[in-house]
Protein backbone atom coordinates (compact mmCIF):
# COMPACT_ATOMS: atom_id res chain seq x y z
CA UNK A 1 0.00 0.00 0.00
CA UNK A 2 1.46 3.43 -0.88
CA UNK A 3 2.06 5.58 2.19
CA UNK A 4 0.18 8.56 0.74
CA UNK A 5 -3.09 6.63 0.92
CA UNK A 6 -2.79 5.68 4.57
CA UNK A 7 -5.86 6.85 6.42
CA UNK A 8 -5.91 6.42 10.20
CA UNK A 9 -9.64 5.71 10.48
CA UNK A 10 -9.55 3.11 7.71
CA UNK A 11 -6.50 1.46 9.30
CA UNK A 12 -8.26 1.35 12.65
CA UNK A 13 -11.40 -0.13 11.02
CA UNK A 14 -9.36 -2.89 9.38
CA UNK A 15 -7.42 -3.57 12.57
CA UNK A 16 -10.58 -3.71 14.66
CA UNK A 17 -12.16 -6.20 12.25
CA UNK A 18 -9.07 -8.41 12.30
CA UNK A 19 -8.91 -8.35 16.10
CA UNK A 20 -12.59 -9.33 16.37
CA UNK A 21 -11.99 -12.26 14.00
CA UNK A 22 -8.98 -13.46 15.97
CA UNK A 23 -10.72 -13.03 19.32
CA UNK A 24 -13.51 -15.30 18.11
CA UNK A 25 -11.23 -17.86 16.50
CA UNK A 26 -8.84 -18.05 19.45
CA UNK A 27 -11.55 -17.75 22.13
CA UNK A 28 -9.94 -14.74 23.74
CA UNK A 29 -12.42 -14.29 26.57
CA UNK A 30 -12.14 -11.48 29.09
CA UNK A 31 -9.13 -9.94 27.35
CA UNK A 32 -6.68 -7.45 28.80
CA UNK A 33 -5.51 -4.86 26.27
CA UNK A 34 -1.98 -3.49 26.68
CA UNK A 35 -0.58 -0.60 24.63
CA UNK A 36 3.14 -0.02 24.20
CA UNK A 37 4.22 3.51 25.09
CA UNK A 38 3.69 5.90 23.37
CA UNK A 39 2.19 5.34 19.89
CA UNK A 40 0.90 1.88 20.76
CA UNK A 41 -0.86 3.30 23.79
CA UNK A 42 -2.67 5.88 21.64
CA UNK A 43 -3.90 3.19 19.24
CA UNK A 44 -4.81 0.90 22.13
CA UNK A 45 -6.90 3.64 23.74
CA UNK A 46 -9.04 3.90 20.60
CA UNK A 47 -9.32 0.14 20.13
CA UNK A 48 -10.15 -0.33 23.82
CA UNK A 49 -13.18 1.93 23.35
CA UNK A 50 -14.21 0.41 20.03
CA UNK A 51 -14.08 -3.13 21.42
CA UNK A 52 -15.76 -2.05 24.69
CA UNK A 53 -13.25 -3.92 26.83
CA UNK A 54 -14.29 -3.70 30.48
CA UNK A 55 -10.93 -3.91 32.19
CA UNK A 56 -8.82 -0.72 32.22
CA UNK A 57 -6.19 -0.41 29.52
CA UNK A 58 -2.68 -1.54 30.48
CA UNK A 59 0.39 0.46 29.49
CA UNK A 60 3.88 -0.83 28.86
CA UNK A 61 7.14 1.09 28.69
CA UNK A 62 9.80 -1.28 27.41
CA UNK A 63 12.81 0.93 28.21
CA UNK A 64 14.15 -1.44 30.87
CA UNK A 65 13.92 -4.35 28.43
CA UNK A 66 15.50 -2.84 25.34
CA UNK A 67 18.37 -4.76 23.77
CA UNK A 68 20.29 -1.63 22.72
CA UNK A 69 20.98 -0.25 26.22
CA UNK A 70 24.71 -0.85 25.91
CA UNK A 71 24.76 1.11 22.62
CA UNK A 72 22.54 4.08 23.43
CA UNK A 73 22.36 4.14 27.23
CA UNK A 74 19.39 4.89 29.40
CA UNK A 75 16.42 6.68 27.89
CA UNK A 76 15.72 9.49 30.33
CA UNK A 77 11.94 9.75 30.13
CA UNK A 78 10.75 6.35 31.26
CA UNK A 79 7.03 6.08 31.85
CA UNK A 80 5.97 3.55 34.43
CA UNK A 81 4.32 0.46 33.06
CA UNK A 82 0.76 0.22 34.34
CA UNK A 83 -0.30 -3.39 34.41
CA UNK A 84 -2.34 -5.55 36.78
CA UNK A 85 -0.08 -7.14 39.38
CA UNK A 86 -0.52 -10.60 37.91
CA UNK A 87 -0.85 -11.58 34.27
CA UNK A 88 -0.92 -15.28 35.05
CA UNK A 89 -3.39 -17.07 32.76
CA UNK A 90 -4.65 -13.87 31.12
CA UNK A 91 -5.63 -13.38 27.48
CA UNK A 92 -3.69 -10.35 26.31
CA UNK A 93 -4.11 -8.14 23.26
CA UNK A 94 -0.78 -6.37 22.82
CA UNK A 95 -0.98 -3.21 20.70
CA UNK A 96 1.72 -1.19 18.97
CA UNK A 97 1.65 1.48 16.30
CA UNK A 98 4.35 0.32 13.86
CA UNK A 99 5.86 -3.14 13.60
CA UNK A 100 9.35 -2.95 12.12
CA UNK A 101 12.28 -5.08 13.33
CA UNK A 102 10.34 -7.01 15.99
CA UNK A 103 12.72 -6.00 18.77
CA UNK A 104 10.20 -3.83 20.60
CA UNK A 105 7.76 -6.74 20.73
CA UNK A 106 10.45 -9.10 22.00
CA UNK A 107 11.19 -6.62 24.81
CA UNK A 108 7.46 -6.20 25.54
CA UNK A 109 6.90 -9.96 25.73
CA UNK A 110 9.82 -10.32 28.12
CA UNK A 111 8.35 -7.68 30.39
CA UNK A 112 4.86 -9.21 30.23
CA UNK A 113 6.25 -12.61 31.19
CA UNK A 114 7.93 -11.04 34.22
CA UNK A 115 4.44 -10.30 35.51
CA UNK A 116 3.30 -13.89 35.09
CA UNK A 117 2.55 -16.51 32.42
CA UNK A 118 -0.29 -15.35 30.18
CA UNK A 119 -2.63 -17.84 28.53
CA UNK A 120 -2.46 -16.17 25.08
CA UNK A 121 -0.97 -13.02 23.60
CA UNK A 122 -2.42 -11.54 20.42
CA UNK A 123 -0.26 -8.94 18.68
CA UNK A 124 -2.14 -6.13 16.91
CA UNK A 125 -0.34 -3.32 15.09
CA UNK A 126 -1.64 -0.40 13.08
CA UNK A 127 1.05 -0.74 10.40
CA UNK A 128 3.43 -3.57 9.59
CA UNK A 129 6.41 -2.43 7.54
CA UNK A 130 9.25 -4.41 5.98
CA UNK A 131 12.51 -4.90 7.88
CA UNK A 132 11.74 -7.69 10.33
CA UNK A 133 14.92 -8.93 12.02
CA UNK A 134 13.71 -11.62 14.41
CA UNK A 135 11.07 -14.36 14.12
CA UNK A 136 8.17 -12.43 15.61
CA UNK A 137 5.25 -11.10 13.59
CA UNK A 138 1.86 -9.50 14.18
CA UNK A 139 -1.41 -11.46 14.23
CA UNK A 140 -3.49 -8.45 13.12
CA UNK A 141 -2.55 -5.30 11.26
CA UNK A 142 -4.30 -2.27 9.78
CA UNK A 143 -2.03 -2.33 6.71
CA UNK A 144 1.23 -3.76 5.45
CA UNK A 145 3.62 -1.40 3.64
CA UNK A 146 7.06 -1.47 2.08
CA UNK A 147 9.43 1.43 2.71
CA UNK A 148 12.90 1.94 1.27
CA UNK A 149 15.74 1.41 3.70
CA UNK A 150 16.53 4.66 5.47
CA UNK A 151 12.92 5.72 5.76
CA UNK A 152 10.85 5.31 8.83
CA UNK A 153 7.19 5.66 9.55
CA UNK A 154 6.01 7.21 12.75
CA UNK A 155 2.67 7.80 14.37
CA UNK A 156 2.08 11.34 15.58
CA UNK A 157 -0.48 12.21 18.24
CA UNK A 158 -2.27 11.68 20.48
CA UNK A 159 -4.74 14.30 19.17
CA UNK A 160 -5.15 14.11 16.27
CA UNK A 161 -3.48 10.87 15.27
CA UNK A 162 -1.40 11.17 12.11
CA UNK A 163 1.19 9.27 10.14
CA UNK A 164 4.55 10.75 9.32
CA UNK A 165 7.12 9.23 6.94
CA UNK A 166 10.64 10.49 7.54
CA UNK A 167 13.97 9.92 5.85
CA UNK A 168 16.60 9.21 8.50
CA UNK A 169 19.73 11.27 7.85
CA UNK A 170 22.90 9.20 7.27
CA UNK A 171 20.97 5.97 7.53
CA UNK A 172 22.96 2.87 6.64
CA UNK B 1 37.93 18.46 38.71
CA UNK B 2 35.09 16.38 40.09
CA UNK B 3 32.76 17.61 37.40
CA UNK B 4 35.30 16.76 34.77
CA UNK B 5 35.89 13.23 35.95
CA UNK B 6 32.23 12.42 36.72
CA UNK B 7 30.82 13.33 33.33
CA UNK B 8 31.41 12.13 29.79
CA UNK B 9 32.17 14.58 27.00
CA UNK B 10 28.42 14.55 26.27
CA UNK B 11 27.63 15.61 29.85
CA UNK B 12 26.31 12.19 30.87
CA UNK B 13 27.10 10.61 34.21
CA UNK B 14 30.10 8.29 34.06
CA UNK B 15 31.08 8.09 37.74
CA UNK B 16 29.06 9.19 40.75
CA UNK B 17 31.52 10.51 43.33
CA UNK B 18 30.04 13.69 44.73
CA UNK B 19 27.08 16.04 44.25
CA UNK B 20 29.56 18.87 43.68
CA UNK B 21 29.64 20.00 40.07
CA UNK B 22 26.36 18.28 39.10
CA UNK B 23 23.61 20.62 37.98
CA UNK B 24 19.92 20.68 38.80
CA UNK B 25 18.96 19.04 35.51
CA UNK B 26 21.18 16.04 36.14
CA UNK B 27 20.07 15.60 39.75
CA UNK B 28 16.46 15.82 38.59
CA UNK B 29 17.15 13.22 35.88
CA UNK B 30 18.40 10.85 38.60
CA UNK B 31 15.22 11.40 40.63
CA UNK B 32 12.94 10.92 37.62
CA UNK B 33 14.77 7.77 36.55
CA UNK B 34 14.59 6.41 40.11
CA UNK B 35 10.85 6.98 40.10
CA UNK B 36 10.43 4.56 37.23
CA UNK B 37 12.54 1.96 39.01
CA UNK B 38 10.45 2.22 42.20
CA UNK B 39 7.78 -0.05 40.71
CA UNK B 40 10.19 -2.86 39.88
CA UNK B 41 10.34 -4.01 43.51
CA UNK B 42 6.59 -4.59 43.40
CA UNK B 43 6.64 -6.90 40.37
CA UNK B 44 6.21 -10.61 40.77
CA UNK B 45 9.69 -10.92 39.27
CA UNK B 46 11.64 -8.15 41.00
CA UNK B 47 14.12 -7.77 38.18
CA UNK B 48 14.68 -5.98 34.91
CA UNK B 49 17.36 -7.10 32.46
CA UNK B 50 19.10 -3.74 31.89
CA UNK B 51 22.52 -4.66 33.32
CA UNK B 52 22.53 -8.34 32.40
CA UNK B 53 26.09 -9.46 31.82
CA UNK B 54 27.61 -6.58 33.81
CA UNK B 55 29.72 -7.29 36.88
CA UNK B 56 29.56 -4.92 39.82
CA UNK B 57 32.05 -5.15 42.67
CA UNK B 58 31.18 -3.75 46.08
CA UNK B 59 34.45 -2.66 47.67
CA UNK B 60 33.59 -1.89 51.27
CA UNK B 61 36.68 -0.94 53.22
CA UNK B 62 34.37 0.24 56.00
CA UNK B 63 31.54 -1.70 57.56
CA UNK B 64 28.00 -1.03 56.47
CA UNK B 65 24.97 -3.26 56.42
CA UNK B 66 22.23 -1.12 54.98
CA UNK B 67 24.19 0.66 52.27
CA UNK B 68 25.93 -2.50 51.07
CA UNK B 69 22.69 -4.48 51.09
CA UNK B 70 20.76 -1.86 49.13
CA UNK B 71 23.58 -1.61 46.57
CA UNK B 72 23.54 -5.41 46.23
CA UNK B 73 19.76 -5.48 45.83
CA UNK B 74 19.85 -2.60 43.34
CA UNK B 75 22.44 -4.43 41.23
CA UNK B 76 20.64 -7.78 41.34
CA UNK B 77 17.30 -6.15 40.46
CA UNK B 78 19.04 -4.80 37.36
CA UNK B 79 20.24 -8.38 36.62
CA UNK B 80 23.92 -7.54 37.13
CA UNK B 81 26.29 -10.00 38.78
CA UNK B 82 27.48 -8.71 42.13
CA UNK B 83 30.59 -9.48 44.07
CA UNK B 84 30.84 -8.06 47.57
CA UNK B 85 34.41 -7.98 48.76
CA UNK B 86 34.99 -8.41 52.45
CA UNK B 87 38.10 -6.29 52.66
CA UNK B 88 38.91 -7.20 56.25
CA UNK B 89 39.71 -10.75 55.13
CA UNK B 90 41.02 -9.90 51.68
CA UNK B 91 44.44 -9.34 50.21
CA UNK B 92 44.60 -5.71 51.35
CA UNK B 93 45.00 -6.93 54.92
CA UNK B 94 48.00 -8.90 53.67
CA UNK B 95 49.61 -5.70 52.47
CA UNK B 96 48.34 -5.41 48.89
CA UNK B 97 47.96 -1.76 47.87
CA UNK B 98 44.58 -0.30 46.92
CA UNK B 99 45.60 0.09 43.29
CA UNK B 100 46.90 -3.48 43.11
CA UNK B 101 43.52 -4.68 44.37
CA UNK B 102 41.77 -2.52 41.74
CA UNK B 103 44.02 -3.68 38.89
CA UNK B 104 43.51 -7.32 39.84
CA UNK B 105 39.75 -6.87 39.76
CA UNK B 106 40.01 -5.04 36.42
CA UNK B 107 41.83 -8.08 35.06
CA UNK B 108 38.70 -10.07 35.93
CA UNK B 109 36.69 -7.82 33.54
CA UNK B 110 34.44 -6.06 36.01
CA UNK B 111 32.33 -3.05 34.97
CA UNK B 112 31.72 -1.07 38.15
CA UNK B 113 33.19 -0.45 41.57
CA UNK B 114 30.99 0.66 44.45
CA UNK B 115 33.44 2.02 46.98
CA UNK B 116 33.16 2.83 50.68
CA UNK B 117 36.34 3.93 52.37
CA UNK B 118 37.31 5.71 55.60
CA UNK B 119 39.62 8.07 53.71
CA UNK B 120 38.12 11.11 51.98
CA UNK B 121 38.80 11.03 48.26
CA UNK B 122 39.25 7.24 47.99
CA UNK B 123 36.49 6.74 45.38
CA UNK B 124 37.80 9.70 43.39
CA UNK B 125 41.30 8.22 43.48
CA UNK B 126 40.03 4.88 42.16
CA UNK B 127 38.03 6.62 39.41
CA UNK B 128 41.18 8.45 38.29
CA UNK B 129 43.26 5.30 38.07
CA UNK B 130 40.85 2.67 36.88
CA UNK B 131 40.36 1.46 33.29
CA UNK B 132 38.30 3.85 31.13
CA UNK B 133 35.31 1.53 30.71
CA UNK B 134 34.79 1.14 34.46
CA UNK B 135 32.36 3.32 36.43
CA UNK B 136 32.89 4.14 40.10
CA UNK B 137 30.17 4.97 42.60
CA UNK B 138 31.06 6.54 45.92
CA UNK B 139 29.23 4.77 48.75
CA UNK B 140 30.79 7.04 51.38
CA UNK B 141 34.35 8.35 51.67
CA UNK B 142 35.68 9.60 55.00
CA UNK B 143 34.04 12.87 55.99
CA UNK B 144 33.78 13.99 52.38
CA UNK B 145 30.66 12.72 50.63
CA UNK B 146 27.89 10.13 50.55
CA UNK B 147 26.11 11.18 47.38
CA UNK B 148 23.77 8.18 46.91
CA UNK B 149 22.43 8.67 50.44
CA UNK B 150 21.84 12.35 49.65
CA UNK B 151 19.99 11.46 46.45
CA UNK B 152 17.73 8.93 48.18
CA UNK B 153 16.96 11.64 50.73
CA UNK B 154 16.13 14.07 47.89
CA UNK B 155 13.93 11.37 46.34
CA UNK B 156 12.09 10.92 49.66
CA UNK B 157 11.59 14.67 50.12
CA UNK B 158 10.25 14.97 46.57
CA UNK B 159 7.95 12.00 47.15
CA UNK B 160 6.30 13.67 50.15
CA UNK B 161 6.65 17.37 49.33
CA UNK B 162 6.38 17.20 45.50
CA UNK B 163 8.77 20.10 44.88
CA UNK B 164 11.86 21.65 46.44
CA UNK B 165 11.03 25.31 45.91
CA UNK B 166 9.66 26.93 49.05
CA UNK B 167 10.79 24.20 51.47
CA UNK B 168 12.52 24.87 54.78
CA UNK B 169 14.70 22.00 55.84
CA UNK B 170 16.61 21.45 59.09
CA UNK B 171 19.56 19.08 59.42
CA UNK B 172 20.26 18.26 63.06
CA UNK B 173 23.29 16.72 64.73
CA UNK B 174 26.94 16.09 64.02
CA UNK B 175 27.38 18.22 60.90
CA UNK B 176 31.14 18.46 61.42
CA UNK B 177 31.89 14.77 60.86
CA UNK B 178 28.97 13.95 58.56
CA UNK B 179 29.62 13.13 54.91
CA UNK B 180 25.84 12.64 54.60
CA UNK B 181 25.17 16.23 55.67
CA UNK B 182 27.76 17.64 53.24
CA UNK B 183 26.17 15.84 50.31
CA UNK B 184 22.64 16.70 51.44
CA UNK B 185 23.45 20.41 51.72
CA UNK B 186 24.92 20.48 48.21
CA UNK B 187 21.95 18.62 46.76
CA UNK B 188 19.32 20.70 48.57
CA UNK B 189 20.88 23.95 47.42
CA UNK B 190 21.30 22.71 43.85
CA UNK B 191 17.67 21.61 43.74
CA UNK B 192 16.56 25.02 44.97
CA UNK B 193 15.06 24.65 48.45
CA UNK B 194 14.35 28.01 50.11
CA UNK B 195 16.22 27.47 53.35
CA UNK B 196 18.64 24.90 54.72
CA UNK B 197 19.26 25.16 58.46
CA UNK B 198 21.83 23.18 60.37
CA UNK B 199 21.25 22.72 64.08
CA UNK B 200 24.06 21.54 66.35
CA UNK B 201 26.30 22.54 69.24
CA UNK B 202 29.16 24.76 68.05
CA UNK B 203 31.63 21.93 68.58
CA UNK B 204 29.85 19.85 65.92
CA UNK B 205 29.62 22.54 63.23
CA UNK B 206 32.42 23.19 60.73
CA UNK B 207 34.26 26.50 61.18
CA UNK B 208 33.05 28.08 57.94
CA UNK B 209 29.62 26.52 57.89
CA UNK B 210 27.93 29.68 56.55
CA UNK B 211 29.93 29.32 53.33
CA UNK B 212 28.08 26.07 52.69
CA UNK B 213 24.84 27.95 51.97
CA UNK B 214 23.14 27.12 55.26
CA UNK B 215 21.87 28.96 58.30
CA UNK B 216 23.58 27.67 61.46
CA UNK B 217 21.44 27.56 64.61
CA UNK B 218 22.33 26.26 68.03
CA UNK B 219 18.88 25.91 69.51
CA UNK B 220 16.29 23.31 68.52
CA UNK B 221 13.25 25.45 69.32
CA UNK B 222 14.45 28.19 66.98
CA UNK B 223 15.79 25.79 64.37
CA UNK B 224 12.76 23.54 64.03
CA UNK B 225 10.22 26.34 63.93
CA UNK B 226 8.06 26.08 60.82
CA UNK B 227 10.26 23.58 58.93
CA UNK B 228 8.87 21.12 56.36
CA UNK B 229 11.53 18.45 56.78
CA UNK B 230 13.67 17.43 59.77
CA UNK B 231 16.75 15.38 58.93
CA UNK B 232 18.39 13.83 61.99
CA UNK B 233 21.98 12.63 61.72
CA UNK B 234 23.43 9.67 63.57
CA UNK B 235 25.62 10.65 66.48
CA UNK B 236 28.75 8.60 66.12
CA UNK B 237 29.33 7.19 69.58
CA UNK B 238 33.09 7.38 69.23
CA UNK B 239 32.74 11.17 69.34
CA UNK B 240 31.43 10.88 72.89
CA UNK B 241 34.84 9.99 74.21
CA UNK B 242 36.42 13.06 72.74
CA UNK B 243 36.04 16.71 73.61
CA UNK B 244 33.09 17.25 71.28
CA UNK B 245 30.26 16.35 73.64
CA UNK B 246 29.61 16.09 77.37
CA UNK B 247 27.36 12.98 77.41
CA UNK B 248 24.66 11.14 75.45
CA UNK B 249 21.93 12.20 77.86
CA UNK B 250 23.03 15.82 77.68
CA UNK B 251 23.00 15.66 73.88
CA UNK B 252 19.54 14.09 73.84
CA UNK B 253 18.21 16.75 76.21
CA UNK B 254 19.44 19.58 73.97
CA UNK B 255 19.38 18.13 70.44
CA UNK B 256 17.44 14.85 70.56
CA UNK B 257 14.22 14.91 68.53
CA UNK B 258 11.24 14.37 70.80
CA UNK B 259 7.52 14.71 70.07
CA UNK B 260 7.49 18.05 71.92
CA UNK B 261 10.29 19.48 69.76
CA UNK B 262 8.81 18.06 66.56
CA UNK B 263 5.56 19.89 67.37
CA UNK B 264 7.42 23.14 66.58
CA UNK B 265 7.82 22.10 62.94
CA UNK B 266 4.96 22.28 60.44
CA UNK B 267 2.18 19.84 61.26
CA UNK B 268 2.87 17.89 58.05
CA UNK B 269 6.66 17.90 58.50
CA UNK B 270 8.44 14.63 57.78
CA UNK B 271 11.24 13.16 59.89
CA UNK B 272 14.21 11.55 58.17
CA UNK B 273 17.34 9.74 59.35
CA UNK B 274 20.02 8.01 57.26
CA UNK B 275 20.29 5.20 59.83
CA UNK B 276 21.33 3.38 61.83
CA UNK B 277 19.39 5.25 64.49
CA UNK B 278 20.50 5.62 68.10
CA UNK B 279 17.21 5.57 69.97
CA UNK B 280 17.28 7.91 72.92
CA UNK B 281 20.47 9.63 71.72
CA UNK B 282 19.49 11.69 68.70
CA UNK B 283 15.87 10.60 68.32
CA UNK B 284 13.12 9.37 70.65
CA UNK B 285 11.57 6.02 69.77
CA UNK B 286 8.10 7.58 69.69
CA UNK B 287 9.29 9.92 66.89
CA UNK B 288 11.33 7.32 65.00
CA UNK B 289 8.31 5.00 64.94
CA UNK B 290 5.73 7.79 64.77
CA UNK B 291 3.40 8.89 61.97
CA UNK B 292 5.73 11.63 60.66
CA UNK B 293 8.73 9.31 60.35
CA UNK B 294 9.67 8.27 56.80
CA UNK B 295 12.86 6.49 57.87
CA UNK B 296 11.90 3.07 56.48
CA UNK B 297 10.62 4.64 53.28
CA UNK B 298 14.12 6.09 52.86
CA UNK B 299 15.51 2.56 52.95
CA UNK B 300 13.10 1.36 50.25
CA UNK B 301 13.84 4.42 48.14
CA UNK B 302 17.55 3.71 48.46
CA UNK B 303 17.20 0.71 46.16
CA UNK B 304 15.41 2.61 43.37
CA UNK B 305 17.81 5.55 43.55
CA UNK B 306 20.86 3.27 43.40
CA UNK B 307 19.33 1.40 40.46
CA UNK B 308 18.96 4.72 38.64
CA UNK B 309 22.53 5.81 39.34
CA UNK B 310 23.99 2.44 38.37
CA UNK B 311 22.02 2.41 35.13
CA UNK B 312 22.88 5.97 34.21
CA UNK B 313 26.61 5.52 34.87
CA UNK B 314 26.83 2.17 33.08
CA UNK B 315 24.84 3.54 30.15
CA UNK B 316 27.54 6.14 29.56
CA UNK B 317 29.30 4.38 26.70
CA UNK B 318 26.87 5.54 24.05
CA UNK B 319 26.16 8.97 25.46
CA UNK B 320 23.85 9.87 22.61
CA UNK B 321 20.43 9.15 24.05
Amino acid sequence: MPTASLNIDQLLDTLETEIRQHMGARKLDNPLMIGIHSGGAWIAKTLHQRLAIAEPLGLLDITFYRDDFSQIGMHPNVKSSQLPRHLEGRNIILVDDVFYTGRTIRAALNEIFDYGRPNQVLLAVLIERNGRQIPIQPDCRGARIDLPEGQRIKLTGPEPLGIDVQTIPCAA
Amino acid sequence: MSRHIQLTEHGKLKHFLTIEGLDKALLTEILVTAESFAGVSEHQVKKVPLLRGKTIVNLFFENSTRTRTTFELAATRLSADVLSMNIATSATSKGESLLDTIHNLEAMHVDMFVVRHAISGAAHFIAQHTAPHISVINAGDGQHAHPTQAMLDMFTIRQYKKQFEGLKIAIVGDILHSRVARSQILALNTLGVSEVRVIAPKTLLPAHVKNMGVIPLYDMAEGLSDVDVVIMLRLQKERMNSAFLPSESEFFRCYGLTEAKLALAKSDAIVMHPGPINRGVEIASSVADGPQSVILQQVSNGIAVRMAIMTMTLGHQGGTS
